[in-house]
């Protein structure tokens, strides 16, 4: 065992080097923009930048609507498929295992084509649209996550009990969903909110494909142009998708004790 | 109105025969999953299909072979070729070190906190890809990156001068394993928890060593979850294109980025090409999903 434990160390040892080395050679990078010293220059010229702003807010309104139409999807689907319909499991997660399966460049390239101007239903005619278009597929690059959250969630409670006992004291399906389903999967949906976000607030695809003014296609443009400053946006975005799974962490320590606890 | 049509409904279910009215009822049993199947058939499954079937059609919309046979054209072939030895080589190497970090740092007898730190790390880092990762490589082993400044400096070791470039196959390949690596960390920890304690145990009570013990009970075990993962990330590098197009721009030619040039500007000259090239990458991550499923069907029988 005391060999065992000596190569374990050695293994963590290799990856905690191959893993840390890279941002450390990113805060390092992303200091150098002033000759001579260290400074923070690149995060100030970064954070000033008027299209930083613009493009990061505009992935962020993104992300929150991509949240929004994720859960309405997934939540009622998962909640009838626990409760009605386990028959059609092997079918959704089947579906909900596509987009992995599936590249977004393929996915977006098929909406390029079938959403068009000319086509039934022009997404891509309006601005409007092509946001839409944009949150959907966001929404379909979401939904392995969103839904193996959910579906996890609802595998800690009773459905079937909880839903029977509130519909003994009168609930109808809106009160059992918002009151006492979606408490009891609250955390389960904010985790994959979070990991929605994380996924979404930097994509660069289906955004560039699609000509959105969004992060992604940002951060490839400052890349192509700029020294200094991709460091120090990249390590932005480290800190964003750090801070999005803290939040996950942080969330499943005041989950119910009934759910979200295999143990 | 609509209350009185509802009721009129209730009304007309009552006289129906119990068979007719369990019918009518159907409707209501699908609602709750109808946003989800028609968001599906909407915006995954028809554009795909709609991509898949143009693949076979000329301009004029009809039946043709034409696009598929083009895909043979060397630099399409080069562009498949490449990509599919970047996608295997990072998803091998990413699955056998990321189980290697799993089992040390669930079985190794590592402190608790190594291993929360290791799966809240791995969180972030699988989902840490896209263009940033590809400025954090440029930072570490481009030209002027602190590593290879570094191994420059302290051991005179010009890894470019040695045939290395970031903008290269290796380059590509050990970007992609920083996201793959974590991947497998995350999905392969639950399936080795899910070991029983009691099977080693019994095992040892039974008088197997340590290799046996592994090879009889472990690898069986976590078999399918591992070739799972492989080919999940497999397909995870295949599509992946931010990371190759931050870092490379338009000098590794790679499938993703290829299929991005074409329809950003029909580069090929042919939009049916740009169908067949989109139809071969769901072809190869389809294909590698069919036998994941064939192992899987395979090994689920010695588990039952």
């Amino acid at each position: 065992m005391k060999a065992g434990r000596f190569w374990s160390w050695v293994v963590f040892a290799l990856g905690a080097a191959y893993f840390f080395i890279p941002l450390i050679a990113t805060v390092e990078f992303s200091m150098r923009m002033r000759r001579g010293v260290y400074s923070f220059d690149a995060y100030k010229v970064v954070l000033g930048d008027a299209r930083f702003q613009a493009t990061f807010g505009y992935s962020v309104l993104a992300a929150i609507f991509t949240i929004i139409l994720g859960v309405l999807i997934v939540v009622p689907a998962a909640y009838w498929i626990r409760l009605r319909l386990p028959q059609l499991r092997p079918v959704v997660e089947f579906i909900t295992l596509l987009p992995l399966v599936i590249p977004a460049i393929v996915i977006v390239f098929g909406y390029i084509r079938m959403y068009g101007s000319n086509s039934p239903l022009p997404f891509l005619a309006t601005d409007t649209g092509t946001n839409a278009l944009l949150v959907i597929g966001y929404a379909t690059l979401a939904l392995p996550y969103m839904y193996r959250a959910v579906d996890t969630g609802l595998r800690t409670i009773d459905v079937r009990t909880l839903t029977e006992a509130a519909q003994i004291l009168g609930a109808g399906w809106g009160t059992i969903i918002t009151r006492v389903i979606l408490p009891n999967v609250l955390i389960a949906v904010l985790s994959g909110a979070f990991l929605t976000f994380a996924i979404v607030i930097g994509e660069f695809t289906m955004a560039s494909l699609l000509n959105r003014p969004a992060f992604g296609p940002y951060l490839q443009n400052i890349g192509a142009n700029r020294a200094y400053e991709p460091a120090a946006l990249a390590i932005i975005a480290f800190a964003i998708t750090w801070g999005c799974m803290s939040l996950i962490q942080i969330l499943s320590r005041f989950a119910p004790k009934s759910a979200n606890r295999p143990n | 109105m609509t209350d009185l049509s509802l009721s009129n409904q209730a009304i007309a279910g009552k006289t129906v025969p119990p068979g007719e009215a369990r019918a009518l009822r159907l409707p209501t049993q699908w609602l709750g999953v109808a946003p989800f199947f028609i968001f599906a058939i909407m915006f995954l499954i028809l554009p795909t299909l709609y991509l898949m079937l143009g693949a076979f059609q000329n301009d004029a919309g009809e039946f043709t072979f034409e696009n598929i046979a083009a895909l043979a054209q060397p630099s399409i072939v080069a562009a498949y070729w490449i990509s599919i030895k970047v996608s295997l080589a990072s998803s091998l190497i990413g699955a056998f070190a990321g189980l290697a970090i799993a089992i040390a740092i669930v079985r190794g007898g590592l402190p608790d906190w190594i291993r929360s730190a290791t799966l809240t790390f791995s969180g972030v880092a699988s989902n840490f890809a896209g263009v940033p990762l590809a400025f954090a490589f440029l930072a570490t082993l481009g030209r002027l990156g602190l590593a290879t400044v570094l191994l420059n400096t302290l051991f005179g070791l010009n890894i470019y001068a040695h045939g290395f470039n970031i903008l290269s196959f290796w380059g590509l390949t050990l970007t992609y394993v920083y996201f793959q690596i974590p991947l497998m960390v995350v999905i392969i920890v639950p399936a080795i928890d899910g070991l029983k304690k009691e099977w080693g145990e019994a095992a040892a009570t039974l008088g197997a060593t340590m290799a046996q013990y592994w090879r009889m009970v472990v690898i069986p075990v976590i078999w399918p979850s591992f070739l799972g993962t492989v080919i999940l990330l497999f397909a995870n590098a295949f599509g992946a294109i931010a990371t190759a197009y931050a870092l490379t721009g338009s000098s590794l030619n790679i499938v993703p980025i290829l299929l991005y040039a074409q329809i950003r500007g029909d580069v090929l000259h042919n939009a049916h090409l740009g169908y067949a090239i989109a139809f071969g990458m769901i072809v190869i991550t389809g294909l590698a999903n069919v036998f994941y499923i064939w192992f899987r069907t395979r090994s689920e029988r010695w588990l039952k």
